[in-house]
């Protein structure tokens, strides 16, 4: 029972900071959409290459956006010192800090899933690859969101956290990448996603439970 | 286990192991050079080109042994509070790194001539540079805090973190195979490599694994020693400050 309270609170907590500084979840999107604008600019307009690289495009800059705001899992509650006070609760601190990696998805992962299809439309992906991409993201972010956390809890106090934070994640970050693209290319070349939505979904069970248990530890020394 | 917590202790274990592994590494390393570049057949397809693997492949090997061993001393580090642990998965890093840079490299100069490219996007190839960038990453981490046990908790747990895509790159040979070969020495049915060239390969993998342990030896020596310098010079400076 407690165990479910606190999970609720803290994830009602977060979300309340989401909202009242609302310019966060917008930022991310905005980053998100912006950075995916900027492809074509790159690479040019011709609409068979855009068609082509869409779902790399648009899973690259997902977990750009997703990587840059990771911050705010740990570091404002490090800094304002009340991870301190969340770390005090009776229930375990996985517990919490699942919560938190919930509350990140639903403020990040959720807005990035909502804004996709959009940008999708703007890179001409193939119509055929739109359900698909919506199923590999919702199976991917809260993978990023997981994978995200131990990373966060990591660079707590460190020098530069930032530009570290990204030199852990990214390259935990690229099984997800390979399937959740791969997915979406088989979808549009008139093949079975299944397979590739199956890994995404299974290293989504195994960050599920591993990853909120290293981040708690890392969130537990840096406390101390 | 915690016989060799001593510092002591393991600096002179250290005095008496240091010199058998490094006279091991020149021998092994020196045999396994003149049969790999002398003794050995060229292959039939590749010609000369395919003395290139009597490095490549080892290095590819210890750069997933030493991340195994720095998972290791990681776990122990942070399982049993192990202060030698910590010093171990830290001087390992860098060395893992080098070897992995080697692995890739060599890689690239067999690539040109046997595949026409400096660099295929190929499973074994991309999880050696994912390897690399975890390697860089545990070496930034470590760095990256004020207080150094503080550096070494946070980089075990990564390591261990990291640990989970050591499997991954061993076995996306099986998962994602493309313009990689195959392996072929540790497979069902015995090895496809002939007896003259795995004979050299052995010698320089055992000699690479020498030469790790020598290196890693001295590194932890040399933490052990700056640890000692650093003390020192903390009560010197505390002396002067009340005098």
């Amino acid at each position: 029972m407690a165990l479910g309270a606190t999970f609720a609170g803290v994830i009602r907590r977060e979300l309340r900071l989401a909202l009242r500084q609302g310019s966060d979840s917008i930022m991310v999107v905005t980053f998100f959409v912006l950075t995916v604008v900027l492809f074509p600019f790159g690479i040019g307009p011709e609409v068979n290459i855009l068609e082509r690289v869409s779902a790399g495009i648009l899973w690259v800059t997902a977990l750009l956006a997703s990587m840059l705001s990771l911050d705010r899992l740990f570091q404002t509650d490090y800094d304002d010192g009340s991870l301190e006070l969340l770390t005090l609760t009776p229930t375990a601190m996985e517990i919490v800090v699942v919560a938190k990696i919930a509350a990140h998805w639903l403020t990040t992962g959720l807005p990035l899933i909502v804004a996709a299809p959009l940008l999708a439309v703007l890179l001409h992906m193939d119509g055929a690859g739109f359900v698909t991409l919506l199923l590999a993201m919702l199976l991917g972010t809260p993978s990023l969101s997981l994978i995200g956390s131990i990373g966060a809890a990591l660079v707590l106090g460190a020098r530069r956290g930032g530009v570290l934070l990204s030199l852990l994640i990214l390259p935990l970050y690229i099984p997800v990448l390979i399937f959740g693209v791969g997915a979406v290319d088989a979808a549009i070349h008139g093949f079975s996603p299944d397979a590739h939505l199956m890994v995404l979904g299974a290293l989504l069970l195994v960050a599920l439970p591993l990853c909120p248990w290293a981040a708690s530890a890392a969130v537990r020394q840096a406390i101390e | 286990m915690h016989r060799f917590a001593n510092p002591a202790r393991f600096l002179r274990l250290a005095a008496v192991v240091m010199p058998w592994t490094a006279g091991a590494t020149v021998l092994l390393i020196a045999a396994g050079l003149f049969f790999g570049l002398v003794a050995s057949p060229a292959d039939y397809q590749q010609g000369d080109t395919v003395r290139i693997m009597y490095v490549h492949v080892p290095s590819a090997w210890m750069g997933l042994f030493v991340y195994t061993t720095m998972a290791v001393a990681s776990a122990t580090a942070l399982i049993w509070k192990h202060p030698l642990a910590d010093l171990v998965a830290k001087s390992a890093a860098p060395i893992g790194a080098g070897f992995t840079l080697v692995c890739l490299v060599t890689g690239a100069l067999w690539g040109k001539p046997m595949w026409g490219t400096w660099w295929a996007w190929d499973a074994r190839l991309t999880s050696m540079l994912i390897l690399f960038f975890l390697y860089l990453g545990h070496m930034a981490l470590v760095d990256a805090f004020d207080d150094p046990t503080r550096g070494a908790r946070a980089a075990a747990i990564l390591a261990l973190a990291g640990f989970v895509n050591v499997p991954i790159i061993k076995f996306s040979v099986d998962w994602w195979n493309t313009l990689h070969q195959p392996a072929s020495v540790v497979k069902m049915g015995g090895p496809a490599i002939d007896p003259s060239m795995l004979a050299p390969l052995l010698l320089m993998g055992v000699g690479f694994t020498t030469f790790f342990v020598t290196v890693l030896f001295l590194r932890v020596r040399a933490e052990i020693l700056a640890a000692k310098i650093r003390a020192i010079r903390l009560t010197q400076v505390r002396g002067q400050g009340v005098g």
